[in-house]
């Protein structure tokens, strides 16, 4: 709003955009409980689909018996691996270049494996008749540990037997996936081997689970009248789902219709096709009326996209000084039964080489092991980038062990190691350029806001007066600085199934000067319908109440990659930009006609066209908009639309500096957290209101993975934490009020400056709470110990530290 | 999460629920505020044919205080304990167990009666009529009995109650003294990792009387005996609280669940339990 | 099969009657057969009150009620709390304070603070969030339903005086 006079400023205000705290035009139909989620939808004749899973981890499947479960009234099909077997549907590609079975093909390989699925009148018989399944299963070894996996002569993926070529190079063991490497392995090594200081460290960041609140489902319909087939479901990718739909069905995809309705939370976990859908759709297809399959949050937990497992051993060299010379990373990374990993094709560990973080590490070195185990298959970006959060928990583990390792204060060593604002962008040697960023600027506002130095003086304090026995409770600083790698992503090294992951936005602005756009994107509860108006609004002059956004239906939609990955805001938001600048560059021309002046003559004004020198002589959008429809203008086709397919040029590199004070009772492993400052830096911002509730949101997902979230199995490869009662979803009663902050570094490349922060927050909560527990023992001696920090954990590395004797 | 079918009654008297006990043996379940049984049936981990809901039968949702006797009709639920202004007065730490348990919605539905009757080791009501050396009274075919608390228990969801018999009250005499019901779990709604209910009664600086009993760190409630009686005769220092931290160990036998190992449960038993014992001298 | 029973219950202020199988979950009758899509399932296990309902007065759980159990009931959902035109003043307020995201459990959220701010009209933050840990939310952390609610506590009290 620079240089605007106060009256432009009023005109301004009144777009309701960029820069405004919005209130949302979503909420209206929320707050009274008119969403239109997918089980909502009520169809005539709608059947329902129920799963028989599998009990076992591992097992052959000798013989299924169906019949009892047909004769139940109301089943009206059971269909299994045999029935799906002809249209080449029980197995299906996943995005990770493996395939996966739809229905149990010979054997299971993980405990809620699907082994058939039951269609009937109403989910009550469904369930019924599922009960009444027969499978006999001869039980296999199970192996639930990558590392005992690549040992072990049991072959997990007997359809790949004797395949040493996988779809990301040689595999080296029957139970091994891929080895991808980035940077300088032999360079690496050097540095290290001549480093005046080198820290080691191994960091697991634990299998967890997105678990979005609604589950996962879908309803299939398929008009054999019209030889339509229209599928609503959970996807927070529908174009790509109608893509992967038509090449598998062989139904042409002019004939296949996706809709993603209101989505209650997606996280990653709706990004993957499942077979659930595969099987809602052939049966629909079978039995020529709809079918609904939703699935409840054992089978959500248990099956459906895990996040994380990835064991990351690490050593990072320096200077006794303390800066950095080199990093060295290597993965093992536990993929489950298939590798359905949601990543860009060419990276079958996302985008783990940000694994140098926000420092100037002149030299490193990543590789990483896909491994096959007893798990359900998965590993999405839970609340974040491919892999991001892997990357920065690993990265700002290692500073803390490396500080500790130099006897240095781990803020400092953060400070002295920054990529300094003037080196922007930045190459780092793991290949990323990095957009913007003023690291030293927010992490100084930030460590000021906390009195950072106070802090540490309390804890020394603390930690004495542990030592006199007057008190049992540490306290904990943590600290995070991290670097996100957001807005998958420029076409010519990201694809999703060879779909380049561009985005897409089109507009129609209506005769009365109202207007509609649809994107190639799909809000999850981030706000879109709010947000992209506001872009809009700011683009073209109409306000954002006067523009209705709509995404998700995959007929009237352009086509669009989706949302995850924080990428809708630097993709399909820079595509919106775009276009909206395309309506103006017409409107331009409109104007100049209807004010006769040359094109050139004219200058924009806030939401109109005015004539230079002579600010009395304009054109509002709205007065534009209607003669683009009621009028002959030479040379200009009639009408006001613009189509834009955004390929971005580069990723944008949001960042953030986070604090954390914890107080743990070292006697019960009850960790309280005192104050959570954070400091998100996402460029240009458009809703500060809606940054602010991503960034609580995204923390509070944070805290409850560091603190206690995990899917959990036992050495028979059993989920241990199958409910909500052992599946760590923190309440109100559990959560800190957070402290919000920030700076602004615009994106250079992005058309409006905006970099993306709906998952910020995790990458940097899971390493800041993490650090904080951390930190708490280092006066003791402590180096590094694992998450989730539940009590037990806490109370574990107390008394091996000899804190209760 | 889909039950199988069952046969639904809602009888309004008690004769009407033991008739159908009768008729239907083991496959009746009677059903309270359902908050245990509903989601073992959509797990399809308890199978009842036959359903007897006790919500007509208003006796049960009686609460009496008269004297220092203390009466609880079965189908009073958590939120009525918490609510009810008499029972605070005569026994609050039946206020302070029950806001630890579960959740607002739970607590609507969930009843005395059902915490105690069915034996999940889980559930706070138990020890806590353990402490206060409660009665349970049941009714069956052959009338009335009354069961003490302590002896009701015998191992996960076994007890001492018949397949034909229907926990109608629960009822103990209120002491005068203090009191603590402590409780360590992961997060609400979530059982105990540790739990111990405490009553202290002082008198001239000492311990007059105690009464220990511990929460989900065995396969049945366990009241302690020589817990309590470590106390007595003491002034409550913490000599005596270790002795009674000891005496307690010595009675519980935790498995290890996702809450923790067994090692962490017996040091955080001792350390809620110190924490129990100190705030009810506290209060006494 | 077991026996259909005859139910008869008042939804938002309409009486209902039907035939159903006693093993029918009042969620399903709320949503399938009533069209009452307000309320939605989460956990089924009743952690996360994305499916909260007033039965009778009081907040509960309809995953962990059988419709038989509601036999006679009345409900509210959050279909009944306001109107487009008149909306309750908590609907108003998590607007205002954006305490919703992904609108999943945002019905449960509200119908079980509209019971919150009846059992205690002047209720702290601490009571709030103790009196809110029935119900889950994965998008917001809590911050604004939290400040939602208090406001809107605030503003029926501001009404309440400004009545009498």
């Amino acid at each position: 709003m620079k240089d605007l006079n106060e009256e432009q400023q009023e005109r301004a205000a009144g777009l309701k955009g960029l820069g405004c705290s919005r209130k949302r035009v979503e909420d209206a139909r929320f707050t009274q409980g008119k969403g239109n989620y997918v089980d909502d939808i009520k169809m005539p004749g709608m059947l329902h689909g129920d799963f028989v899973r599998s009990p076992y981890a591992h097992a052959r499947v000798k013989s299924i018996n169906t019949d009892a479960a047909m004769a139940l009234d109301g089943v009206v099909a059971v269909l299994t691996a045999k029935d799906l077997e002809p249209l080449s549907l029980h197995w299906m590609p996943t995005l990770a270049g493996d395939k996966q079975m739809v229905l149990a093909d010979g054997k299971v390989l993980f405990q809620g494996q699907e082994v058939a699925f039951v269609v009937a009148r109403d989910r009550f018989i469904a369930a019924d008749a599922v009960e009444l399944v027969e499978v006999e299963y001869e039980e296999l070894p199970v192996i639930v540990n990558p590392f005992e996996a690549l040992q072990s002569d049991v072959v997990l993926r007997e359809d790949l037997a004797g395949q040493t070529e996988g779809a990301h190079g040689p595999r080296k063991h029957h139970n091994h996936i891929f080895t991808w490497e980035v940077g300088e392995k032999d360079a690496t090594e050097q540095v290290l081997g001549d480093a005046e200081v080198v820290a080691e460290e191994t960091v697991y960041y634990h299998r967890t689970h997105p678990c979005p609140l609604e589950t996962c489902g879908a309803v299939a319909s398929m008009d054999k009248v019209n030889g339509k087939l229209t599928v609503w479901g959970t996807f927070q990718a529908p174009h790509v789902v109608r893509t992967v739909a038509s090449l598998l069905s062989g139904i042409e995809e002019h004939n296949i219709r996706v809709v993603s309705p209101d989505i209650g939370g997606g996280f990653g976990n709706k990004v993957g096709v499942y077979p659930g859908y595969v099987c809602a759709i052939v049966a629909s297809i079978v039995t020529g009326v709809p079918v609904k399959w939703i699935e409840d949050r054992m089978e959500n937990l248990m099956s459906t996209a895990f996040a994380r497992d990835y064991w990351m051993t690490g050593k990072i060299s320096a200077t006794k000084e303390g800066k950095i010379t080199g990093l060295h990373c290597h993965v093992t990374a536990d993929h489950g039964a298939f590798d359905a990993c949601a990543d860009p094709t060419k990276f079958p560990a996302g985008f783990m080489n940000i694994c140098t973080g926000s420092y100037d590490i002149p030299t490193a070195y990543l590789a990483v092991d896909g491994v096959y185990t007893n798990k359900a298959p998965g590993g999405v970006s839970y609340r974040c980038s491919f892999r991001v959060t892997e990357a920065a928990y690993f990265i700002e583990r290692m500073i803390e062990v490396l500080a500790i390792e130099l006897n240095m204060d781990a803020a400092e060593l953060r400070r002295i190691n920054f990529i300094k604002k003037e080196q922007f962008p930045y190459q780092s040697a793991l290949g990323w350029e990095y957009d913007s960023g003023d690291y030293h600027t927010a992490w100084d506002k930030a460590l000021k806001a906390v009195d950072y130095e106070g802090l540490r003086k309390e804890q020394a304090d603390r930690v004495e007066a542990f030592k006199r026995g007057e008190t049992r409770k540490l306290m904990g600083v943590g600290l995070s600085f991290f670097t996100e790698i957001v807005g998958a992503g420029p076409v010519k090294n990201c694809d999703i199934l060879g779909m380049g992951m561009f985005d897409s936005c089109e507009i129609r602005i209506h005769p009365t000067g109202s207007a509609i756009a649809r994107l190639g994107t799909i809000s999850q509860g981030q706000g879109h319908a709010t947000t992209f108006a506001q872009i809009l609004a700011s683009e073209i002059g109409i306000s954002a109440d006067s523009i209705t956004i709509e995404e998700g239906d995959t007929d009237t939609a352009p086509y669009g990659l989706g949302t995850y990955g924080s990428r809708s805001t630097p993709v399909a938001g820079a595509a919106t930009a775009l276009a909206g600048r395309k309506i103006r560059a017409k409107a331009q021309m409109i104007a100049a006609y209807l004010l006769e002046v040359h094109d050139n003559d004219l200058e924009w004004d806030v939401d109109r066209f005015v004539v230079k020198g002579a600010p009395e002589r304009f054109k509002t959008m709205k007065e534009i908009a209607y003669a683009a429809y009621n009028q002959a203008i030479p040379g200009v086709e009639p009408g006001l639309e613009a189509v834009s397919y955004y390929d971005p040029p580069n990723m944008t590199y949001p960042f953030g500096a986070y604090v954390c004070v914890m107080d743990i009772d070292v006697d019960t492993g009850v960790q309280e957290i005192r104050k959570f400052y954070a400091l998100d830096d996402c460029g240009t911002r458009i809703n500060p209101m809606i940054i602010e509730g991503q960034v609580h949101g995204g923390l509070t997902e944070a805290l409850a993975v560091a603190l206690g979230q995990e899917i959990a199995y036992d050495d028979m490869g059993n989920v241990k934490t199958g409910t909500f009662m052992d599946f760590f979803l923190p309440t109100a009663w559990e959560v800190p009020n957070y402290i919000t902050d920030h700076t602004v570094t615009p994106s250079p490349h992005h058309p409006i400056g905006a970099k993306g922060v709906g998952e910020s927050p995790h990458v940097g909560g899971v390493p800041c709470f993490s650090n904080a527990v951390n930190d708490a023992f280092r006066a003791f001696g402590l180096r590094h110990t694992h998450m989730p920090h539940d009590h037990w954990r806490i109370w574990q590395t107390a008394n091996r530290l000899g804190l209760h004797d | 999460m889909i039950p199988a079918p069952f046969d639904y009654y809602r009888p309004s008297d008690l004769d009407g629920v033991i008739a159908l006990l009768q008729e239907h043996g083991d496959e009746a379940r009677v059903l309270a505020g359902g908050h245990s049984l509903i989601p073992m049936m959509k797990l399809r981990m308890a199978d009842v044919p036959h359903l007897i809901d006790l919500q007509g039968i208003d006796s049960l949702r009686a609460i009496n205080v008269t004297g220092t006797r203390v009466t609880i009709g079965a189908m009073v639920t958590q939120h009525d304990l918490i609510d009810s202004a008499e029972l605070s007065s005569a026994a609050p730490i039946l206020r302070e167990t029950a806001l630890q348990i579960a959740d607002p919605q739970v607590r609507y539905m969930g009843t005395v009666g059902g915490n105690v009757a069915n034996g999940d080791p889980g559930n706070d009501m138990p020890g806590l009529m353990q402490c206060l050396d409660a009665q349970l009274h049941l009714i069956g075919p052959d009338g009335e009995r009354s069961i003490a608390a302590r002896d009701y228990y015998e191992a996960a969801y076994m007890t001492a109650r018949e397949d034909d018999e229907v926990l109608t009250a629960i009822s103990f005499d209120a002491q005068p003294g203090g009191y603590a019901y402590e409780k360590q779990k992961r997060k609400i709604g979530d059982y105990a990792t540790a739990a111990a209910a405490v009553t202290i009664q002082k008198s001239g600086g000492s311990v007059a009387a105690a009464s220990i009993a511990m929460t989900n760190l065995s396969d049945t409630p366990v009241w302690s005996e020589a817990a309590g009686a470590a106390l007595v005769g003491t002034a409550c220092d913490a000599g005596a609280i270790k002795a009674a931290v000891a005496a307690m160990l010595g009675d519980i036998d935790p498995t290890e669940d996702n809450r923790g190992p067994v090692a962490f449960k017996r040091h955080v038993a001792g350390v809620i339990l110190t924490r129990a014992i100190t705030r009810a001298w506290d209060r006494a | 099969m077991s026996n259909k029973m005859h139910i008869k219950m008042t939804v938002n202020g309409k009486a209902e009657e039907f035939l159903a199988e006693p093993r029918e979950l009042l969620i399903y009758t709320l949503r399938e057969r009533l069209n009452v899509t307000g309320p939605h399932i989460g956990c089924e296990t009743s952690h996360c009150g994305a499916c909260t309902v007033t039965l009778n007065g009081k907040s509960v759980k309809a995953c962990t009620l059988f419709v038989a159990q509601a036999d006679g009931a009345e409900l509210t959902t959050i279909e009944g709390l306001g109107t487009p035109d008149s909306l309750h003043v908590l609907q108003e307020a998590f607007r205002e304070h954006h305490g919703l995201q992904c609108g999943y459990c945002t019905p449960g959220m509200i119908t079980r603070a509209s019971k919150l701010l009846e059992e205690n009209p002047t209720p702290t933050e601490e009571e709030v969030r103790f009196g809110m840990a029935g119900n889950m939310c994965r998008c917001t952390g809590y911050q604004n339903i939290v400040k939602s609610i208090l406001a809107a506590a605030a503003e029926m009290n501001a009404a309440k005086e400004a009545a009498q």
